[in-house]
């Protein structure tokens, strides 16, 4: 049999098959890096490792947490020197919480079973070598007595209580009171403006007046409970120090827990940082204004962005002539999606905030603006603005994806309606929105995955470093769109950019960006799931 | 039904049910030319439909027929750049008159498509959909009209007990049965069938064809097909288009037995097109 020339020729298209699969390779191993990445930094945060008492050749001691090891800067590359980073806590002695130690000079490094991690709620963490915890009555609890830590932890759990008693009297309570002082003492200068009798607002406020007192002391009261009783430890180099139990907000014995211990302080510290306020210029504490806030204007976005896009694709798709003008909106929309998003924050602080807002203000605040020093309501940044903002800067996405979706109904489907003697109007409704909603939903997901994770013009509309009064309270009108919140995106810039103590926010940077990244997958997995429950609908059609 | 429906349903009510012979220009067209943008589809169409009566379009692939068809409900209307000259009457009146809504003309005039187009929704749902349309909300009217019209579309006892079952799990004759009988819900007078076999078996075919010969008792009904077959066996009138004009129109019998012109029998006989 001959030899057919395309027998030994390598067959021509296969090269190429491995060269698109580079390219998702590429794809998915800078994906998978990246969340490798932010995963292990981002739960390391919580993780509680063994804390080595570090003696170095000098003579000095340090006792610490292992942050990172590296290179010495400028050390050749054939015989690497390495440094390692420890954070060794006691920020108010030490005047910083890291140290850097050069590898060579460690002379000997141990565990010591009695070392103390304690979080505090000032000046950071401390690793401390305990001495004795003394209590009001002046008793001391020497720390090798097997009740120390128990006595310890109890007294810490019983400051726990305390500060959350006060704080719901500060917040909460006292809170609500201010609000309504607030407002009675604008309806009071503009009754006496007015000429109007005040002797009513008055009463109330004085009414007021004896309840702040009255909150006010049970608050004192309650501040009184604080236990005075101290803790005893001296730190690495032999100072010796006194803790009041009060300041301590968690304390763990890193060498002598075992794996479970550890997985329970984990979880301890995940709650924190998933329901708490943050503390300590962002760098310690929760997240939960953040993730509140990031969750209420995404989701108020998506509500705003959706009805504006399938309105507009609509027009464009069903209504609208073909011809020059069309084709120009068309490209405007698309060129809309590449404009820089800081640009559309410009765009909305000065038209939404400034003459929306300020316009509004005018029109029915006008009172507030007269009688509270010119304060803004609406004319400043807030919640609603940026939602509006990001609804406009997704609007594009939304459009576009909802006129692919009309346009990809089967013509029979339009033309049996209309055969039937419905309308045009009645075919959109009935027929044409119904079929084409899993197509909507899916630019509504890539709207809310793009205005989730958007920064740069939210720092313009609204959002906040720290505000730790949520978008949605108790108080009426309950939804506050007018209030500034803190959104995860920023906190990430303001966390790695803007802190003081950049060794100490980094940790926090990496959990903060794991957790938007899981919140944006929860929003979009949320939105998946309504999609394909839609498309389950239409399944085997046969057009 | 009662007579609080609708007046278009209502109309077709009154008319007395042992009439046997209707009028015989139940839909005329007169001169009719047709354009898409400059291309000529159409020219000097005349043609009458009488009532009640079943009148098959015939003719090779782009000779016209379907577009005259489409005409009839004015489905063409969706396209851009069409024109046309001369008239097309239903029972009288124009249907471009200015004062004629098209919405109402295909509530008279009800349509069946070459492909099944069920709607995503149930099979109840598809039935009763040009009711719904006509705002008709009575629960007992819509479940009656579903009953009745799946009855005629010769599909009630096929799926009776899963109303409420998606449209789009029927097999593919069941769906053309379906249109057929959301076609016929509302009580149009006219039923245009723009090819209902082409995508069926034999079988579901046969079912149609039974169906058609039924459903001229109550509707006028135009059909286009490519079935020399089909059109001999369902229709009591045929006409053959070829480029874009009217051949020949006359009884069945007369244009398979015996054609007055040469084209007509060459395309019967298999000859061309």
């Amino acid at each position: 049999m001959a030899h057919h020339p395309a027998d030994s020729a390598t067959p021509k298209g296969e090269p190429w098959v491995w060269f698109t699969s580079l390219g998702l390779i590429v794809g998915l191993v800078m994906v998978v890096g990246l969340l490798g990445l932010v995963l292990v930094n981002g739960f390391s945060v919580f993780w509680a490792p063994q804390v080595p008492t570090v003696k170095l050749a000098d003579g000095t001691t340090h006792i610490g947490q292992l942050a990172q090891r590296r290179i010495r800067p400028g050390s050749p590359a054939s015989d690497p020197r390495f440094e390692r980073q420890y954070q060794v806590g006691l920020k108010e002695l030490n005047g910083n919480s890291y140290v850097w130690v050069d590898e060579k000079k460690v002379a000997q490094e141990s565990f010591d079973p009695s070392v103390l991690g304690l979080e505090r709620m000032e000046n950071g963490p401390a690793f401390v070598v305990p001495v004795a915890l003394v209590d009001s009555k002046g008793a001391r609890l020497e720390a090798g007595a097997a009740n120390f830590f128990p006595a310890l932890q109890a007294e810490l759990v019983h400051a726990a209580e305390i500060r959350e008693q006060l704080a719901d009297i500060n917040r909460r309570q006292i809170g609500e009171v201010n609000a309504e002082m607030e407002s009675l003492r604008i309806a009071q200068r503009r009754a006496e403006d007015r000429r109007e009798p005040t002797q009513a607002i008055v009463d109330r406020l004085a009414k007021l007046d004896a309840r702040f007192a009255e909150l006010k002391a049970s608050a004192d009261q309650v501040a009184a409970g604080i236990s005075s009783a101290k803790l005893e430890a001296r730190d690495a180099s032999g100072r010796a120090l006194s803790l009041p139990a009060a300041s301590l907000v968690r304390a763990w014995e890193p060498n002598r827990m075992t794996f479970w211990d550890r997985v329970g302080l984990l979880c301890s510290r995940l709650r924190e940082f998933l329901f708490d306020e943050p503390r300590e210029a962002n760098t310690e504490g929760g997240l939960m204004p953040a993730i509140f806030g990031t969750l209420v204007m995404t989701v108020f976005m998506s509500l705003l962005v959706t009805p504006f896009g399938v309105i507009a694709a609509i027009y464009l798709r069903e209504y609208a002539k073909d011809g020059p003008i069309l084709r120009a909106v068309r490209i405007c929309v698309n060129n809309l999606a590449g404009v820089p998003s800081i640009v559309f924050g410009v765009f909305g602080l000065g038209f939404f905030v400034y003459v929306l807002g300020g316009s509004l203000d005018r029109i029915f605040f006008a009172d507030q603006l007269k009688y509270n020093n010119n304060t803004p309501v609406l004319g400043t940044g807030g919640l609603l603005w940026c939602s509006l903002t990001l609804a406009l800067m997704t609007l594009p996405v939304v459009i576009v994806a909802t006129e692919e979706a009309l346009s990809a109904v089967p013509r029979g489907m339009r033309e049996a309606s209309l055969a039937a003697g419905a309308s045009k109007w009645q075919t959109i409704r009935d027929i044409l929105l119904p079929a084409s909603a899993p197509g909507i939903l899916t630019g509504v997901i890539l709207a809310m995955a793009r205005g989730a994770g958007e920064v740069a013009p939210l720092m313009l509309v609204g959002v906040v470093k720290l505000a730790p009064t949520l978008p949605i309270d108790g108080l009426a009108p309950f939804l506050h769109l007018d209030r500034k919140f803190m959104h995860l995106g920023f906190h990430i810039f303001d966390l790695g950019f803007q802190s003081p103590d950049s060794d100490a926010a980094r940790p926090m940077v990496f959990a903060t960006t794991l957790l938007l990244i899981i919140l944006v997958v929860c929003l979009n997995l949320g939105a998946i799931t309504i999609r394909n429950r839609l498309r389950a609908r239409f399944k085997g059609a046969s057009f | 039904m009662p007579a609080t429906m609708n007046p278009t349903t209502s109309r077709i009510q009154v008319r007395p049910a042992t009439e046997k012979e209707g009028r015989q220009d139940y839909i005329s067209i007169r001169d009719f030319n047709f354009y898409y943008g400059a291309k000529k589809a159409l020219e000097s169409i005349k043609l009458d439909v009488p009532e009640r009566r079943v009148v098959a379009f015939i003719g090779p692939s782009g000779c016209g027929k379907s577009t005259l068809l489409r005409n009839l409900n004015r489905m063409n209307d969706l396209v851009d750049g069409i024109r046309h000259e001369g008239d097309i009457t239903i029972n009288g009146r124009s249907i471009y008159d200015p004062g004629l809504e098209v919405i109402s003309l295909r509530r008279r005039v009800g349509m069946v498509f070459q492909k099944s187009n069920p709607f995503p929704k149930s099979i109840y749902e598809n039935v009763v959909y040009a009711l719904r349309v006509m705002g008709v909300r009575d629960r007992a009217i819509l479940d009656e009209a579903c009953e009745t019209s799946l009855r005629k579309a010769a599909l009630w006892d096929e799926v009776k007990d899963r109303l409420q079952d998606s449209a789009l799990g029927l097999s593919g004759g069941q769906m053309q049965r379906l249109c057929i009988a959301r076609a016929i819900a509302n009580r149009p007078e006219i039923l245009l069938m723009d090819e209902p076999c082409s995508a069926l078996d034999p079988i579901a075919t046969g079912k149609i064809e039974e169906l058609i010969h039924e459903l001229k008792e109550q509707f006028t009904i135009v059909i286009v097909t490519h079935s020399m077959q089909q059109a001999a066996r369902v229709s009591d009138r045929t006409a053959f288009f070829y480029l874009g004009k009217l051949i020949e129109y006359d009884t069945t019998e007369k244009i398979f037995m015996n054609p007055s012109q040469a084209q007509t029998e060459a395309y019967i006989s298999g000859r061309f097109g």
